[in-house]
């Protein structure tokens, strides 16, 4: 058999029928796949660790989790299986929802082998299509893998460095940096590290909504609790089992909320919104805020308890401004992404476009440098971005000046000078010529900083 | 023991069969031989909902009746065979077994609106005969597609491969 391939390919049969997972198995197995069935959603998660494998089938309609609920999950724990959904005739509405969530097609039971062999065959070459397509992007752009936590500076490395830490652990996180930093990517970035990868991460922006729709978004709700309740409905934190729970802006929240979330944390229980039933949830919780928590444990705003409970490991991450070193490789990095996205032969961003995006404030932080990348890789003519594609209010707010104005030289001189000295005042006055006080004036008036 | 016995499932055309000793027993080169006095009832496979024959209930059938050091044993009918999952099958293998089962019905020209051709559909039989004792044999599909271990799943596939193992696979069975 020397034409054969010496590592198959893979498919993970999910179905709650005996029967269909033998006859599935065996007819996968004389075409020479590697082949395992899982009776459920909970062993089917379980059997990832046995993967990857490149073709999940879900039965759609089974006792517990759906297929449609799995082929969340399975996403989340390897984004790029291939589904493919098993259906009945009388649910080919959700199988048709299924594709819109991602799953490559799907099949009717009983299944045509014609139309099976093909659909298989078909989803397994797309795959490896894509595939090849990844690793030569990775090659390429030689920039982390899935995730978009890029950066090579002191300050960012520490926050990795920090996260992967905690991972292992089951601790309760705390993440702190202004709106923008990339604090959810950070937390999915703990979730993945961690035993509970296998498992959700359910995230909740607590300061988008109101209060009553916070607590069922968070303990879900029966049937009729309130107004427009015409289902039940499970909340994030069952949800999360197994998982971790990812709660953003927890500086925001009511005190009604803050002691409902105190009593959850501490029990790992809670009842339903008009319910009675005591669930009990296995999560672990990383929260994240842009407040000044202590400030509004003072002021009485933020319970004190609450506080200890979450605040147990915290992670900073650093605005963009105070890793500026980070912001070339950051823009890159979305360049690559979009050129991607829109098949867009922009390979480069030029000198100028690149020296205002590093002297920029970015309030916005990262997500605003990915806002405006995204824009000017619309804008852009290949094979360059350039400063004309950047929003006007950048090159002139990147501390009042024009891009191609005298300024901009002189700025860039100054910080030259001063970081080759080492920020040794005299030194660098007497190298640029002008007295101390002047050197002062135009670092205060240039925003330069000490790195 | 190294031989191959086919045992006819009623209803089945029996100069089919007979048809099929010579070029089996060529292509495995051992001993091929046709059950004559105990035919195998297929009733109690039938699924009334479906109105087809349960190809895996056969299979079980036939490993009851033949103890397991009797040889590779192929049972042949002209009814339509399925498995629960699948619309149908042509026939049915345990990879690296002692059984298999096959069915002429989805062979036959007529079944498509054409004329019968008897000589193409003996051809189809023996490959796909040669192919579901190639699984007992351990084969699995194989990605030549000129070789008789190609997966079919229509006629049309089934005329489009050849009749032979390909080399690897040819290799692989004398490897046994
Ligand atoms: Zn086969
Ligand atoms: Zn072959």
């Amino acid at each position: 058999m020397t034409e054969k391939k010496s590592s198959p390919q893979s498919i993970l049969i999910v179905d709650d029928e005996l029967i269909v997972r033998e006859s599935l198995t065996k007819w996968f197995r004389q075409d020479g796949y590697r082949v395992e069935a899982a009776e459920d959603a909970n062993h089917a998660l379980k059997m990832m660790k046995e993967g990857p494998w490149d073709l999940a089938l879900l039965d759609i309609k089974m006792p517990g989790m759906s297929g449609l609920e799995l082929q969340k999950r399975l996403k989340e724990v390897d984004k790029n299986i291939g589904i493919i959904m098993i259906t009945a005739f009388a649910s080919v509405e959700s199988a048709v929802q299924a594709l819109k969530e991602g799953a490559f097609d799907y099949v009717t039971k009983p299944i045509d082998p014609d139309h099976l062999s093909h659909i298989v065959s078909n989803a397994l070459n797309q795959k490896k299509i894509v595939e090849e397509n990844i690793q030569l992007r990775e090659q390429i752009s030689d920039i982390g893998k899935a995730t978009e936590i890029v950066g090579d500076s002191q300050q960012i490395h520490k926050v990795i460095e920090l996260a992967k830490t905690v991972a292992k652990t089951d601790t309760t996180v705390m993440l702190r940096g202004e709106s923008g930093t990339g604090k959810e990517l950070i937390a999915r970035a703990i979730h993945a590290n961690s035993d509970r990868r296998y498992f959700p991460i359910i995230a909740v922006n607590c300061g988008a909504v109101t209060e009553s729709l916070l607590e069922s978004e968070l303990f879900g709700h029966e049937k009729g609790a309130f107004t427009g309740a015409q289902y039940r409905r499970k909340g994030k934190f069952e949800l999360a089992d197994g998982g971790t729970i990812f709660l953003d802006e927890i500086g925001n929240i009511s005190q009604k909320m803050q002691v409902q979330l105190l009593r959850v944390i501490e029990t790992k229980q809670f009842t339903r919104v008009g319910g009675s039933d005591v669930i009990s949830s296995d999560f672990r919780v990383i929260c994240a805020t842009n407040r000044d928590l202590e400030a509004a444990v003072k002021d009485g705003s933020f319970r004190e308890d609450l506080y200890y409970r979450l605040n147990v490991f915290t992670v900073s991450i650093p605005p963009l401004r105070e890793r500026r070193s980070d912001i070339p490789l950051l823009a890159e990095y979305f360049r690559g992404k979009y050129a991607a996205i829109m098949h867009k032969a922009v390979t480069e961003i030029n000198a100028n476009a690149m020296d205002i995006l590093v002297q920029y404030d970015w309030p916005g932080n990262v997500r605003e440098l990915e806002n405006v990348l995204e824009r000017a890789m619309v804008l852009a003519v290949p094979p360059a971005i350039q400063s004309s594609e950047l929003p006007f209010q950048l090159a002139s707010k990147a501390h009042g000046l024009q891009a191609d104005s005298l300024a901009v030289v002189e700025r860039a001189q100054v910080e030259m000078i001063l970081n080759r000295t080492g920020w040794n005042i005299s030194r660098s006055a007497d190298i640029l010529d002008i007295d101390r006080v002047t050197l002062y004036n135009k670092i205060t008036k240039y925003g330069l900083k000490r790195p | 023991m190294r031989s191959i016995l086919i045992v006819p499932i009623r209803p089945v055309d029996h100069a089919e069969l007979t048809a099929l000793v010579t070029p089996l027993s060529n292509a495995f080169e051992i001993p091929v031989s046709i059950e004559e006095s105990n035919y195998l009832d297929p009733a109690f496979a039938f699924d009334s909902y479906r109105n087809q024959f349960n190809s895996t209930s056969l299979i079980t059938a036939l490993l009851d009746r033949y103890p397991a050091q009797s040889g590779k044993i192929i049972g042949i009918t002209a009814v339509d065979l399925f498995v629960p999952v699948l619309t149908y099958v042509f026939g049915e293998a345990q990879l690296d077994g002692q059984a298999a089962v096959l069915s002429t019905f989805r062979l036959r020209e007529d079944l498509y609106g054409l004329e019968p051709n008897p000589k193409l559909e003996h051809i189809r039989l023996l490959k796909e005969a040669v192919h579901e004792l190639g699984h007992t044999y351990g084969l699995i599909h194989c990605h030549d597609p000129e070789c008789v271990m190609h997966s079919s799943t229509s006629a049309e596939e089934v005329d489009v491969k050849g009749k032979n193992f390909c080399g690897g696979c040819e290799k692989f069975l004398r490897g046994l």
